[in-house]
């Protein structure tokens, strides 16, 4: 910036933010600001008008009444251009990056300086070794971003931000992908960021990592701020009763497991993907009646292809996966025939394999239980049938609003969850394979999945949860599964389980104590 | 890039169609005046050639009927995901098929013979339809080339047919003897006749009504059959479809197996309600417009009806005008349906944004749904 900023002055201050979308009040006359030297935490559910304030600030949208001031001055952040320019940087939560680029070309992109690429290249270059040696951000700059593990490719990303002058630099949902230990990697590069007088502004909704990482918090409800503290002086538990305005368990009531017999038995499994890369290897475990197993991992070591697998969605090269006695693979059961034998399966990625987005949720409640008998009359859709069950599961699921006729993705990640759900629950499977199962989802409605599946466990029914928040796999799991680079490196009793041994076990260490 | 603007029903089907329609018109209302003649009066010539009469509605909707059977051939294919740009040669085929079995069971009674020819059309345009499908399906090989293809290979076999095989003994023109008066589709004038109710002589036939008839079914089928919501499911979302027990490849096939086979219906208006006998470049082209049809109705069946009958008032508007405008030519025709083509599809959403803020002004708190 061309003026002197005030060095006191707040990073950004953000007054009376206001912004309708149709009838969605998304942000209530929200004001906020951030100290310059501070992380800032901003929490609040799904659709509490974060992201919606974020994009505001990040000139993705503009607000209908507030003003931005940046370092004291009035700004108007009509584009991502202007709010590059006044010297804010966004880390999204997917990143844009070019994947076969270099680190170099990617964070040159959009800062190319001109027509020759040369001499950028050569400024960048400089620039970005200066940046490592400020901040410890070392990166192989000639290296493909497609090839770096996730934790270095959002290393780019804020390289990227920081390269183009940012001195507020927004995260959101930066812990996503990224295993325990990263995270405080990424947390400890951030307070080098801070010592080194740059703000940022940490969006999240996890708690541990607010309370680990930041010096205040904002909690945002309904689109409006419901509170401002001082992290230090407050706690997880005040933090998620604002959040939700009611008191929520944080953990998970259960009683001890009581399993019975193996229903579901892996051995000897073998995946590989298209390019003939082995992403589960040599996978065995079994699965019995009564018990929830946890599958932990980072994103990306061979979960997701173990869950496919067994659920028939793409064949094992190698190996035996057994349900009741049956061997699926030598079978060669598809998706609707192994769910024919009770196997019910939560995809991890709703919106990509859950559900048809623009779907009404009666239509998506029927989803791959579509040629059930109790759906049909006449060869046809039996509609009324299909509308009176999906009313039914969204009033035992407390799906809101209970419309069946209303498109799914009208719906919040929380109620489309559970709508997915009920329907894979009240299939009244034998085993229930569980992605992810509160991804995108707010705490209420993650309490309440967390009890659902718990209430399956109880009648006796097996469930298989692949998730990556710890935390999850620590409050529900009886046994815990850890798998790394497509092995599953042992196997924990929840009793015996911490979230360091596992996070160790994560990244690759084998501990000796595995049963 | 920002998601296209949401509008309520009522201007997503009925304002925004009509505002990009009257946007074409008015382009092609400068572009007469451009050439000396009067807008206005192109516009009610047009208007009354189309409409003006019994037989000018019977010619306009003995066009629209071919659109309707190619148009629901193209929205079929449409919902399982999958871009036929092969319905006129399916179109073609199909019409092969109707017109041997009119050719080699003509001394059949009509209604005998016209579920074969039905059956055979459908076959047909299946049957040309088929490999491109199974090619997508199995290969990858993307349908939009290989249905431009097959719209080549079909013309060339045909030209072949005509030209050395079906071509009736002793004549130059590449055509097949006339079908025999059974296999002619009656005339909707003598159904109607029938009934005691008077109507002009014009081609327009049974067919139609069978064509109105093939809308209803493909309605039931895709909205209220699991094999019509299998195909939306693989369609909109092949990774749900997998995950649903969905095989995307089987139904990539038997979507185009239906798309072919209502394209391929095209004959029963063509052949057996018009030319009477099989010809060369019978489709004349209804193969495309049926895609403009499609995407103008929004893939639906009611839609479609509509498309197809302003396309039928297109072409029989159009020849009318060439015919009493003597500076506006059957090219400067096709240069207004161009134009429709282009407003209506091609820049279908250039209004809708205005069109959503001035709704959104008028109305702050819309319904979302």
């Amino acid at each position: 910036m061309a003026l002197t900023p005030d060095p006191a002055a707040p990073a950004l201050e953000l007054r009376g933010i206001d912004k309708r979308f149709g009838a969605v009040h998304a942000n209530r006359a929200v004001s906020l600001t951030i100290a310059p030297g501070t992380i800032h935490g901003l929490i609040g559910e799904n659709g509490a008008g974060k992201s919606t304030l974020m994009n505001i600030v990040y000139g993705f949208h503009r607000a209908d009444a507030g003003e931005i001031y940046v370092r004291g001055r009035r700004v108007e952040l009509d584009s991502p251009q202007a709010a590059i320019a006044a010297g804010i940087g966004m880390v999204h939560q997917h990143f844009m990056l070019v994947e076969n680029f270099t680190v170099l070309e990617n964070v040159l992109l959009g800062a190319e300086g001109g027509a020759r690429l040369a001499g950028g290249l050569a400024r960048a270059r400089a620039g970005l070794e200066q940046l490592a040696r400020d901040y410890g951000l070392e990166v192989p700059l000639d290296a493909i971003v497609g090839e770096l593990p996730v934790g270095l490719q959002q290393r780019v990303e804020i390289l990227k931000a920081l390269h183009r002058g940012a001195e507020l630099l927004i995260l959101d949902e930066p812990t996503a992908v990224l295993a325990p230990q990263e995270a405080d990697q990424l947390f400890r590069m951030l307070a080098r960021l801070r010592a080194q007088g740059k703000s940022v502004i940490l969006v999240t909704h996890k708690l541990r990592e607010v309370m680990a990482a930041t010096d205040r918090v904002t909690v945002m409800r309904q689109g409006a701020v419901v509170a401002e503290i001082a992290t230090a002086a407050t706690s997880p538990r005040e933090l998620a009763e604002r959040m939700v305005g009611r008191a929520v368990l944080l953990s998970v009531e259960k009683g001890p497991a009581q399993p019975g017999a193996t229903l579901l038995t892996v051995r000897d499994l073998e995946v590989r993907d298209r390019r003939g890369v082995a992403r589960v290897k040599s996978a065995a475990f079994d699965l019995r009646a009564g018990e929830i197993v946890g599958v932990a991992g980072v994103a990306g070591n061979g979960q997701s292809e173990l869950l496919e697998a067994i659920a028939g969605l793409c064949l094992p090269t190698r190996g035996e996966i057994s349900l009741g006695g049956r061997d699926l693979v030598r079978e060669g059961l598809d998706a609707r025939a192994r769910r024919r034998l009770g196997l019910a399966h939560v995809p991890e990625d709703r919106l990509r394999m859950g559900v048809v987005a623009s779907f009404s949720a009666e239509d998506n409640a029927i989803l791959g239980y579509h040629d059930l008998a109790a759906y049909q009359r006449g060869g046809f859709l039996h509609r009324a049938a299909i509308s009176a069950g999906c009313a039914r599961k969204m009033s035992a699921y407390d799906v809101r609003p209970p419309e069946p006729r209303r498109r799914i993705a009208a719906f919040s990640g929380g109620n489309q969850q559970k709508l997915v759900l009920a329907r894979e629950i009240e299939s009244e499977p034998r085993v229930l394979l569980v992605g992810q199962p509160t991804r995108g989802v707010d705490i209420g409605a993650i309490e309440f999945i967390h009890r659902q599946l718990v209430a399956l466990r109880d009648s006796g029914k097996a469930i298989l949860l692949v998730s990556v928040e710890l935390e999850e796999i620590l409050g529900l799991a009886d046994r815990i599964l850890v798998m790394h680079d497509g092995e599953i490196m042992g196997e924990v009793a929840r009793a015996d389980a911490t979230e360091e041994r596992l996070g160790l076990m994560m990244a690759g260490v084998r501990t000796e104590a595995t049963a | 890039m920002s998601p296209a603007a949401k509008l309520p029903r009522w201007a997503e089907f009925g304002l925004l169609p009509a505002v990009n329609l009257l946007a074409a018109l008015l382009l092609s209302g400068a572009i007469i005046r451009l050439i000396g003649e009067s807008p206005w009066a192109a516009l009610r010539l047009m208007a009354d050639g189309a409409f003006g009469s019994q037989e000018a509605i019977g010619y306009t909707l003995f066009y629209a009927t071919s659109f309707i059977f190619t148009g629901l051939g193209v929205a079929v294919a449409y919902h399982a995901g999958l871009f036929n740009i092969g319905a006129e040669g399916q179109a073609y085929i199909g019409g092969l098929g109707t017109g041997l079995v009119c050719l080699a069971l003509g001394h059949w009674p009509f209604w005998a013979v016209l579920p074969l020819a039905v059956l055979a059309g459908a076959a047909g345009g299946a049957a040309w339809a088929f490999l491109p499908a199974w090619l997508q399906a199995r290969r990858g090989s993307h349908i939009v080339i290989t249905t431009i293809m097959f719209n080549f290979i079909a013309s060339a076999l045909m030209t072949w047919l005509l030209v050395n095989v079906l071509i009736r003994p002793g004549q130059q023109s590449p055509e097949s003897r006339e079908f025999a008066p059974n296999a002619f589709m009656p005339g909707l004038h003598t159904l109607l006749g029938r009934l005691g109710i008077p109507f002009a002589a014009t081609p327009l036939n049974l067919a139609f009504l069978l064509a109105l008839a093939a809308s209803v079914l493909v309605w039931l089928f895709v909205w209220r059959t699991r094999w019509g919501y299998a195909l939306r499911v693989a369609g909109l979302n092949p990774a749900a479809a997998r995950y649903a027990g969905i095989r995307p490849e089987r139904v990539t096939v038997g979507a185009m197996l239906l798309s072919g086979a209502l394209a391929g219906s095209l004959g029963l208006n063509e052949l057996m309600g018009s030319q009477h006998r099989i010809l060369l470049d019978f489709p004349g082209g209804a193969g495309f417009v049926g895609i403009a049809v499609a995407l103008m109705g929004r893939n639906h069946p009611v839609g479609i009806l509509l498309a197809s009958v302003l396309f039928g008032a297109l072409v029989q508007g159009g020849s009318q005008l060439s015919f009493d405008m003597p500076h506006v030519n059957r090219d400067m025709v096709v240069v207004i349906q161009g134009l429709v083509i282009l407003f209506c599809g091609a820049l279908e959403n250039v209004f809708r944004t205005p069109l959503a803020a001035l709704l959104g002004q008028r109305k702050p708190v819309g319904s979302d749904r």
